[in-house]
């Protein structure tokens, strides 16, 4: 594939994707914005950072984390081939550690001793709360009263490991008014506080920091892939939410000839209006810092959300997805509810392999396309694993644990 | 319309006193019930009546102007209600000035040009968007400067000095100097360092563009000490809650606003 513009040189000086992305916040906010992207390029980008990190992500964190070859699955969902990349098998069962870690190193190098994030899902949170136990930090995180029901386990992890954990009770409950308490802190606290997001949204230069930390996982799949197979796969499938764990996987690949496709919430499906699938069904607007595509009324209010994942109940999505999307490099798409809930059982069953259920998403869009094709390569982003949501599938199944 | 923001701040200053601006959110309770506020306002010696936008989003306020915003959205309080609001409030007053304030995405889907010429059409003097700085608000920027509005940015404890030069040259109308560090409705800290950055804003101003301060101002004693070393003071979630606080009956809110207005006005 031909493409005029690098892909690999966005975000632009000003942190836009071209019409997406920038620094929609309140001034207070743009100080510390800026700070933050100095002590990012000189911090983050030097040999000793890299260093110190990469040590960690082996062997604190497990990296480098396996492909794995689904064979059983692959042969049972017909002639092509299903090859998982174990973001599951991280330290703390997610991609999300990638960049928790990577974000409490720079915030101990910039001399900031609290850190305060948000969690859907609460795989963020555990994450973020475990690398500042591992770095002695404050750690304060923000969660929907909604999702603190939905994922009591991991709200227990966060406690055991010594955070804080605010239930926010304002709005819809959920993701996004967590996002909205976190950012309200962070205004007010911003001299020893750094804001660790959880994904690639928010103002500038975080959809950036968090795309590149956790652009590991797309540089280590990229030359597994070549080592083993000697070749790059056919496809790349990822589950959307805010879409960290997907852009992760892309980046590297943004100039290979390689099918790329994103999966975003369906919910009870498109034409309900209960989803959360911006890219899908969204359109243009401005929230929680950056241009982005969002689900809105008519007048631009903020739209609920509908998800059996947690993680994947946001309204926004990162604005480089956004920009994706708009150049066609990426296909986004959408599974509902119930075609994530049965991949979550297949893969369960066939390959023994709990996911989470924000993944499942990304394996049941992958599970038709295997359908549907012959002798293509999907690498699938097995972002987590499910042993957050075991109280979410017993509950629907009418079990008690 | 040209916006009166200048002329009020100017003749103030002529007879030195500084201009009272007041927030408030449009629909909590009820439309009605901020056109009746409104007024109040007008006759209570408001100058600059801030009229604010309900966004199921809003980042930068505290607990009790977003649970305001909740109620107005309850209500389906939409960015072209606020409008109608204020068109309705005009055919009563020509004298005092509004200003719309709120967050970018309502105004977003609305588009910018529509808006801005919503705005020249019903007579509102002024913007002010919270999440859209400098660097992003280039559009609306020139658009509100063809009418003749007044574009209203924030400052904040943590803008550098180099920032508060191009905020000053692209505001219109008053810079809104933001005390503290943190949401509305937050405590008043640090008078000198308010003090300072307000003469500083005064001081790269090419065009002595009035500063006004708001964020902690609850009392007239308050009002009193800021409005010594400022053009303007704003308040926002006092009387936002006091509003709410007395919804049920009317005449003791109107009595109560009165007063508490009143004697802010007096104090500055």
């Amino acid at each position: 594939m031909k493409n005029k513009i690098n892909l690999k040189d966005y975000p632009d000086r000003s942190g836009h994707f071209d019409i997406f992305g920038g620094v929609y916040v309140s001034e207070t906010l743009i100080h510390p914005l800026k700070e933050l992207f100095s002590a990012y390029k000189s911090i983050a980008t030097s040999a000793s950072f890299r260093k110190i990190l990469k040590a960690e992500l082996k062997d604190y964190v497990g990296r480098p984390t396996p492909i794995y070859y689904a064979e059983a699955l692959s042969k049972y969902l017909g002639k092509s081939h299903i090859y998982l990349k174990r973001e599951d098998l991280n330290h703390t069962g997610a991609h999300k550690i990638n960049n928790a870690l990577g974000q409490a190193l720079l915030a101990k190098k910039m001399g900031k001793t609290r850190i305060i994030a948000e969690t859907g899902a609460g795989q963020h949170g555990v994450a973020t709360a475990t690398a500042c136990a591992r770095l002695n930090l404050k750690c304060v995180v923000y969660m929907g009263e909604q999702d603190i029901q939905r994922q009591s386990v991991n709200v227990y992890r966060m406690k055991l490991l010594g955070a804080e954990v605010v239930s926010v009770n304002s709005g819809t409950k959920t993701l996004k008014d967590a996002l909205n308490e976190a950012l309200r802190d962070w205004v007010t606290n911003v001299d020893d506080t750094h804001y660790i997001i959880g994904s690639v949204a928010g103002p500038h230069p975080y959809p950036m920091i968090v795309r590149d930390f956790q652009s590991v996982i797309g540089h280590e799949a990229r030359a597994q892939f070549k080592r083993d197979y000697k070749c790059l796969p056919d496809y790349l499938i990822a589950c959307v939410g805010g879409g960290s764990n997907a852009i992760g996987l892309f980046h590297p690949f943004l100039n290979d000839d390689v099918k790329i496709i994103g999966v975003e919430a369906g919910g009870s499906g498109i034409k309900t209006g209960k989803h959360a699938a911006p890219l899908s069904a969204g359109t243009p607007g401005v929230l929680h810092g950056n241009k982005t595509y969002i689900m809105e009324d008519k007048n631009g209010q903020i739209k609920n959300t509908h998800s059996i994942s947690a993680g994947l109940d946001y309204p926004g999505v990162g604005p480089e997805h956004s920009w994706l999307k708009d150049l066609n490099r990426v296909e986004y798409t959408s599974v509902t509810d119930k075609e994530a809930l049965n991949a979550f059982f297949t893969l369960t069953q066939k390959e023994g392999i709990i996911p989470a259920l924000e993944t499942a998403h990304a394996l049941a869009y992958a599970f038709k396309l295997a359908k549907n094709s012959k002798h293509k390569k999907l690498l699938i982003n097995l972002s987590g694993r499910g042993d957050k949501d075991i109280d979410t599938i017993a509950k629907l199944k009418n079990i008690k644990l | 319309m040209t916006s009166r923001i200048p002329f009020i701040f100017r003749e103030n200053a002529k007879k030195n006193k500084k201009t009272f601006i007041s927030y408030l959110v449009c629909g909590d309770p009820s439309k009605n019930d901020t056109l009746i506020a409104m007024k109040i306002m007008a006759d209570s010696g408001v100058d600059v009546i801030e009229l604010g936008i309900p966004f199921t989003d809003p980042i930068a306020d505290g607990p009790v102007i977003q649970k305001s915003i909740d109620r107005a959205l309850k209500n389906n309080v939409s960015l072209k209600d606020v409008i109608s609001v204020v068109e309705k409030f005009r055919k009563t007053n020509k004298k005092t000035a509004v200003v719309l304030m709120g967050y970018m995405n309502p105004v977003h889907k609305m588009g910018v040009e529509k808006f801005t010429k919503s705005i020249n059409k019903n007579d509102i003097d002024g913007v002010l968007i919270v999440d859209s700085p400098p660097e992003e608000s280039i559009d609306l920027n020139s658009s509100l400067k063809k009418y003749n509005k007044s574009h209203i940015y924030l400052a904040s404890p943590t803008t550098t000095d180099q920032r508060m030069r191009s905020i000053t040259q692209m505001s219109s109308g008053y810079v809104y100097y933001v005390t503290v560090k943190g949401i509305t409705g937050s405590k008043l800290t640090d008078i000198s360092t308010i003090k300072k950055n307000v003469a500083k804003i005064k001081k790269y101003s090419k065009n002595n563009i009035p500063v006004a301060v708001g964020f902690g101002i609850k009392d007239s004693k308050s009002a009193k000490q800021m409005s010594k070393f400022s053009d303007g003071i704003i308040i926002g979630s006092s009387i936002v809650e006091l509003i709410h606080k007395h919804s049920n009956n009317k005449n003791v809110m109107k009595k109560n606003l009165t007063s508490y207005l009143s004697s802010i006005s007096r104090a500055i």
